[in-house]
């Protein structure tokens, strides 16, 4: 079982959490103006990495609040925990 | 080593005499040749189907197999054997009942016992909202030709007497439908009796060949990069399940799929008790007995990405939790091996097979947790999708192209357990 550092309530085990899947996915800002192509990737299309994932996380029998985490999806380790609307790891938004 | 020959009775007689030690190899393991008229990206049984069909039903036979371990030890050899084809779609029920057509007559077309076992796949229902789902699934699935009936609670109990039917329990059992012709299968037999097949009409099994990447010049495939050089082909065809998305990125292209760990476990082996396969979707288990005695159960996936094998103990917790609650006499039963498989989900829980952006590749993935019962259709289909250019029509609507038209094939109650 994950150990999740939730930033509000510290590390707590994994059946506290519920994985709102891959981070930093924005919903298009000219939604009338987009092709089907646009749509299909925003809503469908995933990064699904062998690696570091940054992906949501809700402490739902917590505070319930979401927060993002990086972990690599090989080795399960979790590499950073960071609020929404951070940049991840590497800058990128 | 002798030829690939024929197995009957006679060969095993002829073998007896000289105590076994003359079995020809059931493959052969040859060295790639510097290119093919179609290459095969993963050695599981939708691989190995693939192959066996091009050669067979289409007859390209210059063709390899690339497996980066050996065959079969990806989800194939880790699912739980479950063969059933009581989809509610049409587009679903046609591609499994193809498959389940094709398992029927699959030990005699492959010379091979897959010792399947129709012995019939109870859905149990716990309360109103489920009997009315599994009612209408019933008289969807016989709408399309295929076995599906509503059982009544007397003969749920005839057909499993140890099955919990008290109304005072948690989740009583109010009623439940069955596929008669569904069951089980021995799912290594699959791998081999499908390798067999296809090498013994010429295709080339290449284990322990990792493709590391693909040649592309300008938008069409020109072979893949392994682990053991170039290998040239017009066309190549990844089925490689959980890594699907990995080989897409090397490709230069993004799917739908998310990879997550599903796991499985049996228990040690017990006399014969339970002869049919069960599942129920609002207690969240589905199992049945091996023929060496063995449970082997399963329920969903854990709810995070990975490729790791393996997933979270909660899992099985919860699985073993209801498994006790429906059979209250397996809860003394230990459990022996426990393992998880990385499955391949897209978002509307059914498979992705066509073409893809680039010219000349072509995958199928997005089996999720449900693609034992489907490695013959799949094969079937995949392999006319090579060998014409042009989708085969069960085919056809599961292409990648849905996710941009609109026309996905929801299936996510299908496995009477979630996704």
């Amino acid at each position: 079982m994950l150990q999740i550092a939730c930033p509000h309530c510290g590390p707590r085990d994994e059946n506290e959490f519920s994985c709102g899947g891959e981070a930093h996915i924005a919903r298009p800002t000219q939604p009338d103006t987009i092709s089907d192509a646009e749509w299909a990737d925003y809503l469908f299309m995933r990064t699904n990495p062998k690696g570091v994932l940054a992906e949501r996380w809700c402490h739902i029998v917590g505070c319930r609040r979401w927060f993002n985490v990086e972990r690599d999806t090989v080795t399960h380790a979790i590499l950073r925990v960071y609020a929404m609307g951070e940049p991840r790891g590497d800058g990128s938004a | 080593m002798k030829n690939n020959k024929r197995y009957s009775i006679f060969s095993l007689a002829r073998n007896a005499r000289k105590y076994h030690e003359n079995w020809a190899e059931a493959w052969r393991s040859p060295e790639p040749k510097p290119s093919y008229d179609a290459i095969i990206v993963g050695g599981g049984g939708h691989g190995l189907a693939t192959a066996y069909y091009l050669a067979k039903e289409h007859g390209l036979t210059n063709v390899a197999v690339v497996e980066k371990g050996p065959i079969g030890l990806g989800n194939t050899g880790r699912n739980t054997t479950v063969i059933r084809s009581n989809y509610l779609w049409d587009e679903s029920a046609a591609i499994y009942e193809l498959s389940l057509k094709l398992y029927e007559g699959l030990s005699q077309d492959l010379n091979f016992n897959i010792m399947l076992s129709q012995r019939g796949l109870i859905s149990l229902a716990h309360n109103q909202h489920d009997m009315r789902e599994i009612q209408r699934r019933v008289n969807a699935i016989h709408l399309n030709g295929i076995d599906s009936e509503m059982l009544s609670l007397a003969e749920v109990r005839e057909l499993v007497p140890i099955l919990n039917m008290s109304p005072n329990s948690r989740y009583p059992v109010v009623g439940a439908s069955i596929q008669r012709r569904a069951g089980i299968a021995r799912h290594d037999a699959v791998t081999w009796g499908y390798a067999r097949g296809a090498d013994a009409r010429g295709v080339d099994i290449l284990q322990h060949t990792e493709v590391t990447g693909f040649r592309i010049q300008s938008g069409r495939v020109e072979g893949v990069e392994t682990s053991r050089g170039f290998i040239a082909a017009p066309k190549v065809a990844v089925a490689v399940a959980g890594h699907s998305s990995v080989l897409a990125e090397m490709a230069g292209f993004r799917m739908p799929i998310q990879s997550h760990p599903l796991q499985a476990l049996v228990s040690e082996p017990l006399k014969p008790i339970f002869n049919t396969v069960l599942m129920s979707s609002t207690v969240h288990v589905y199992l049945s007995q091996s023929d060496r005695g063995e449970l082997v159960m399963g329920a969903g996936i854990d709810g995070y990405n990975s490729y790791a094998q393996r997933g979270s103990p909660m899992i099985l917790e919860d699985m073993l939790a209801a498994a006790v609650e429906l059979l209250p006499v397996f809860s003394r039963v230990k459990m022996m091996r426990q393992w998880g498989g990385i499955v391949d989900v897209c978002p509307d829980a059914s498979p992705i097979i066509g073409k893809t952006p680039v010219s000349g590749l072509y995958f199928n993935c997005g089996w999720g947790t449900g693609g034992f019962k489907a490695i013959p259709g799949s094969g079937f289909v995949f392999a006319h999708t090579i060998a014409k250019g042009e989708p085969h029509e069960i085919a056809a609507p599961f292409s990648l192209d849905r996710f941009t038209t609109g026309a996905l094939i929801d299936e996510h109650g299908a496995a009477g357990v979630a996704h």
